[in-house]
Formats: structure tokens, sequence, C-alpha cells
């Protein structure tokens, strides 16, 4: 070949200067290179292109707490548990104070100014259609919860309110039926609704904001820069990351061991498979070999298809217990619901002088520390998915309309559970948690064939959360890029998988999903200083 | 025979393509073939560029490049994915329709164990372009 002929990069200097992404944006000037502090590879056959500092220093830590665990049980399970519960007992106020202040700013933003900006450049196209977009940031974001809590959560609510008791939300309406169901259904939605969506919204808007419009990667650091400026590039920036991956990979995997313990509880109760550690091994490697599946499809092609096939059947189960349920209770009850909670909000939302601790330790900042630690994932995914978007589009669609539909699942399931409990069915109430669904679904007609689609949803929801998890670790480990070799997202939705599997049959599980939970309290930190660098970077966008 | 050729090129992996773009040349300059190089980048900022706008510009410098050393006529053209890993042999499918070519040729590499679970590139166009593909093994590999 003629030297000639050899080919060159384009110099940086033949470019006059960086172009808007699509439309005008207002680019951060940073001299940093994605993916200059990364190592390359093909050993063996295959690629990899890691950030050094990030993967080496996440493995390790990632491999000291999975030893540690399985070799400690002892001492690691009160330490891991007593964090949690001084975090959620003692700091609950933090957690309530930080996820106000994510609805005031979320809710605000849609009807500014400020809402008008695009992701990705006044002229960026989506590029997913709606349809796609909002299954794949609802089966992210809680699908799998609200299958184990839909029906859970409002019967505990309506018996400890009915009772009095000290768990009770808000003190309870002893002796109220109708109060205790409204102020359980309030309760339940709370949990659900806008202040978990605007945790995510946060997340996610900061990360969309900076990368697409910004130009800066795709991974958490990025969301710092207004505070660190190039600081983030360098430990500061490492330690952000770390910490994502730490919280979204244990996230990811204890929720899957925990997940297939109750899975295989549903499937013991409905076929009467064995509930013991094959069931659950199996159950896991089963979740585990499609989310592989589907991480190597990649986005479009595998999470996109998965998650539209679970909102299509989560929405037929949901019109199945609509239309055979009490219908017209459901209907009245979602405006009733939609009510008692904006009514109730102010009192719930309050994080000072509570007289209900132990229902704000054990229920409210319990759910706050989980949405805010798995708001990293949630967020980044999000923020993937997004791009074309204006921000007013973006916040309808990621707070509000999630929101609409968790009081529809939560009235239909949960109503129809309180119903049933009223007319003398205690069969759900006094079931373990993981069987209350199937419970109730077991006084309406054709129960064998919904619950076992509700079994299917619960599968099909993990692996959407194991694949998209998967994508969100590797974009981190990689320094922000989305476009990294293929073996390096099979080795995390693997490596999920295994530490599920080691922890099920070691122990430990709950010791470490606590130790996740306790990531709550730095990233509510985090959270609140994105909400910062949102405003900062909105201020400076074009808005089109 | 061939009138317009298609090369897809990884700016973030120029090294691999030396081979392809002699090749390019020499077949380009046979039959009088206009070409069309084709890029495929993220939303997102990446190694290449912080903009797809900046991608184009690169990938339309470098095709002119080219160009000063074939004197073939060129073109660019950049297709946007949210994720080309996963995307990229469905985008080239496409792409060799879009931009009308007839004939394609590609860096790829030596057949691997892995390629079982993850086909090559190459592989899944060549199997299933409308066009002809000429696939050039990276220089690596040889």
């Amino acid at each position: 070949m003629d030297n000639e002929d050899k080919p060159k990069a384009p110099q940086e200097d033949e470019s006059q200067g960086i172009p808007a992404p699509s439309g005008a944006t207002n680019l951060i000037d940073t001299d940093y290179v994605i993916g200059q502090d990364n190592i390359t590879s093909s050993k063996f056959g295959i690629n990899f292109d890691l950030h050094g500092k990030v993967f080496m220093f996440s493995a390790l830590i990632i491999l000291i707490f999975v030893v540690l665990t399985l070799a400690l049980p002892e001492q690691m399970d009160p330490l891991f548990s007593g964090a949690k519960s001084w975090l959620t007992g003692n700091l609950s106020w933090v957690f309530l104070f930080a996820a106000n202040i994510f609805v005031l700013l979320t809710i605000g933003l849609i009807f500014t100014p400020l809402g008008k900006v695009r992701l990705g450049g006044v002229d960026a196209k989506p590029d997913f259609s709606y349809a796609g977009w909002f299954a794949m940031l609802f089966a992210a974001g809680m699908g799998i919860g609200l299958m184990f809590y839909g029906v859970a959560e409002p019967l505990t609510h309506f018996s400890t309110s009915l009772e009095g008791s000290s768990w009770a939300p808000l003190g309870g309406a002893e002796g109220d039926t109708a109060g205790a169901i409204s102020l359980s259904m309030a309760a339940t939605i709370y949990h659900w609704g806008l202040h978990p969506w605007a945790t995510y919204a946060v997340v996610a808007l900061a990360l969309a904001l900076f990368s697409y419009n910004k130009g800066l990667p795709l991974t958490m650091r990025s969301i710092f820069y207004p505070i660190l400026g190039e600081r983030i590039w360098g430990w500061p920036g490492h330690l952000i990351d770390i910490l994502a991956v730490f919280a979204t990979l244990f996230g990811l995997a204890t929720s899957l061991g925990l997940g297939a313990t109750q899975a295989s509880a549903g499937l013991n109760y409905l076929f009467g498979i064995p509930n013991n550690n094959v069931t659950m091994v199996v159950l896991i490697l089963g979740i585990t070999l499609v989310a592989l599946g589907s991480v190597v499809a990649g986005v479009d092609k595998g999470v996109q298809r998965l998650s539209q096939l679970n909102m299509g059947l989560a929405f037929l189960l949901l019109t199945f217990v609509i239309a055979v349920g009490p219908t017209l209770a459901i209907a009245t009850g979602f405006f009733d619901n939609l009510l008692a909670y904006f009514q109730n909000l102010p009192a719930l939302s309050n994080p000072f002088g509570r007289e209900d601790s132990d229902f704000v330790g054990g229920w409210t900042a319990f759910y706050w520390a989980w949405w805010i630690s798995w708001s990293p994932f949630v967020g980044m995914f999000i923020a993937r998915v997004s791009r074309g978007r204006t921000v007013r589009e973006f916040l309808i669609a990621v707070l509000l309309v999630p929101m609409l539909v968790s009081v529809l699942w939560m009235t239909a399931f949960g109503g129809t559970a309180i119903e049933q409990l009223n007319s003398g069915f205690e069969g759900a109430k006094n079931a373990a948690n993981e069987l209350q669904l199937f419970e109730m679904l077991g006084q309406l007609p054709l129960s064998s064939i919904t619950s076992f689609v509700g079994i299917v949803l619960v599968m099909v929801f993990f692996i959407t959360s194991s694949d998209s998890g998967s994508l969100v670790i590797d974009s981190i480990t990689s320094g922000g890029k989305v476009d990294a070799p293929k073996p390096q997202r099979i080795f995390w939705a693997l490596l999920e998988g295994f530490i599920a599997i080691a922890l099920l049959l070691g122990g430990g599980l709950g010791a470490l999903q606590a130790a996740v939970l306790s990531t709550g309290l730095p990233f509510a930190l985090i959270l609140l200083a994105g909400c910062y660098s949102i405003v900062k970077g909105l201020m400076s966008e074009p808005r089109g | 025979m061939f009138k317009h050729i298609m090369v897809p090129v990884d700016l973030a992996h120029m090294e691999t393509l030396e081979p392809t773009l002699a090749v390019v040349a020499d077949m380009a300059r046979y039959y009088d073939a206009t070409i069309t190089y084709v890029g495929i980048t993220t939303g997102t900022p990446n190694s290449v560029a912080r903009t797809p706008h900046e991608y184009e510009q690169k990938l339309e410098a470098f095709a002119q490049q080219r160009h000063s050393v074939h004197g073939r006529p060129v073109s660019a053209r950049v297709f946007q994915s949210p994720d080309p890993v996963a995307n990229m042999d469905d985008l080239l499918v496409t792409a060799v329709d879009d931009v009308a070519a007839d004939l394609v040729i590609m860096a790829t590499h030596l057949p691997k164990a892995l390629d079982a679970f993850i086909p090559a590139n190459g592989d899944k166009v060549a199997a299933r372009a409308s066009s002809s593909v000429f696939l050039v093994r990276a220089p690596q590999d040889k």
C-alpha cells in the first residue's frame, strides 16, 4: 500500500469549533476527551474499553463486599442493617426534605419557560416513539414493585389505620372504615406517586442535559460540572461513579435474589413447584439468560420490546381486575384516592415534628432511601432514551403520567383487596407479602390464568431491570461511552446473576440490600446538587 | 461493474481501516465509482465527537482527505443511533439502500470463537445487504 494512502483521523483544528448537537445548545468548554482515561485491549479475542480507575475500584469494592458478606455474615449483617435503621430512623427528615425539593423543582420546571428547552438541541428528533419510550421508563422505574406492593401496601396501611397502631400513616383513623381506606390509599400513592418519579426525573434530566446539550459523557459525574468544574475528571468524579456502580449492581443483584425468593413462593403457591434453592437458582439463571439476550440485542430490539411486552401484559391484567372487580368502586375510587392523596400530601411529606415516627422511618424514609439509591440506574437509563424530548414533555412523561398510572394501579389492586377484606375475606390480609397479589386474584374469576400472567410479569420486569441496569453499569465503567464493546455488557449481566446466586446460597441478600439503602444518603446530597446543576444548566440553554 | 461503493468507517478505530481504504481506492479507480463513507454515531458524546454534528464534520473532512488521495468523487453520510453497538448491522443494511450503493467494502476481523454468540458486523451485512459485499481483514489479524 502506498504511503499516501495511509488514513489519518481528521485533526481537531480542521473543524471550526464543535458544532451544536442538533440546533443551538450551549456546550461546555472542556478539553477532556471521552475515553482518554480508558484502557483498551482485545485479549483472547474479547474486546474491552474501560475506564481504568472506575472499573478497577468498582470491581474491587464489589468483590470485597461479596466476600465479606459471605465470609462474616454475623458481623456484616448487623453492621449494614444497623446503618440502614440508623439512617431511616434518625435521618428520615433528610430524605423527606430532599424528596420534597425534587418534587417542587420538577413540577415548577413544567410551568416555567425553561420547560421549552429541548434535550439534544432545538432541532433534535426523539429516538423512540411515545409508546416505546414510556414503556421503557416505566419498566425500569418501578414495574416490579407495583406487582408486589400493589395489594400488600394498601392492605397493610388500611389495617394499621383502622387499628390506630403506631405504624399507621398520620396516626390512622381508628374505627373509621372510610377514613382508613382514604388514608391507606393516600399513603400508598404518596410512596409510589410524585416523589419517587421526581427523584428519577432529577437524575435523568441532569444527565440528559449535561450529556446531550452540554457535551459531557453520560455518567453520573457529569452532573457535578457546574459545582466541581474540571475536577470531575479526577478522583471526586471517580468516587461518584464508583458509588453509582455499587448502588446499581448491588441494588439489582439483591433485588434479583430477593425477587427469585418471592417468585419461587408464588410458583409454589400456584403450581406446587418446590420452593427451594434449586428453583430459585434456576429462576435467576433463566432471568439472567434472557437479560443477556436482551443486552446483546440492544436498547431498541431488546429492552424496548420486552418493556412493551410487559406494558401490554400489565395493561391486560389491570383491565381485567377493573372489569371483573368492583368496577364502579374503582372508577369512583380513582378520583377519591387522587383527592385524598393531594389532601394528605402536605401532612405526609412534612419532614419535621412528625408523631407517626414508625410510619415515617419504617415506610416513607425506607422507600425514599430505596428510590434515591435506585435513581442513578433508573435516571441514567431514562436519560439514555430521552434525547429529542423537551424538558416539559420529559417531565410530564416521567412525573405526571407514571403518577396517574400508579394511582389507577393501586386503586384497582389495593382497592379490590380492601373491598374483599371488608366483605369478610381475610386470605390476602393474612398471607405473606409476596402472595397477597395471588390471594386477591384468587377471589376473582379465571384466577389460574391471571396468576400465571402475574408471575410472567414479575419475571419480565426483572429481566427489563437486569438488562437496562447492565447497560447503565457498562456506560459508567467505560467512562460514559454507550458504544463500548458488547462483551462488557455481557460481563455485567452475568455478574449480577452470579452475585445474586452467591448471596442467595451463602446468605447476605438482606444485608447487602441494607448496604445499598445506605447509599441513599450520599446520593440524596448528590441529587440536591443535581437540582442546582439543572437550573444553572437550563438557564444557559436556548429555548426553541 | 460497480458505480457506487459504500464504505462503513469507524473514526474511533482508524488503525484497523488501512487495508480497506487501500482496496476502496483501487476499486473506485478501476471501476470509476463514486464513494460514500458511512459513519454511525451516538446521540451522547463519544470518543470521536461531542455532538452528532461534530461527527458529521469529521467524517466529511475524512472523506475529502480520501478524495485528495484517490481522486474519485466522495460523499459522507452519518447515521445516529441510541445503541450503535447493537444496531450497527441493521443500520448498515438500511444504509446500503439509502445511499443506493452496489458494493460495500468494509473491514472485519478474523473469525473467532465469540462470533458464535456475537457475529461480526461484516458477516451480518454480507448475509442481508442487497449489494455485493467485500470484507477486508484488519491488519493486526494477519
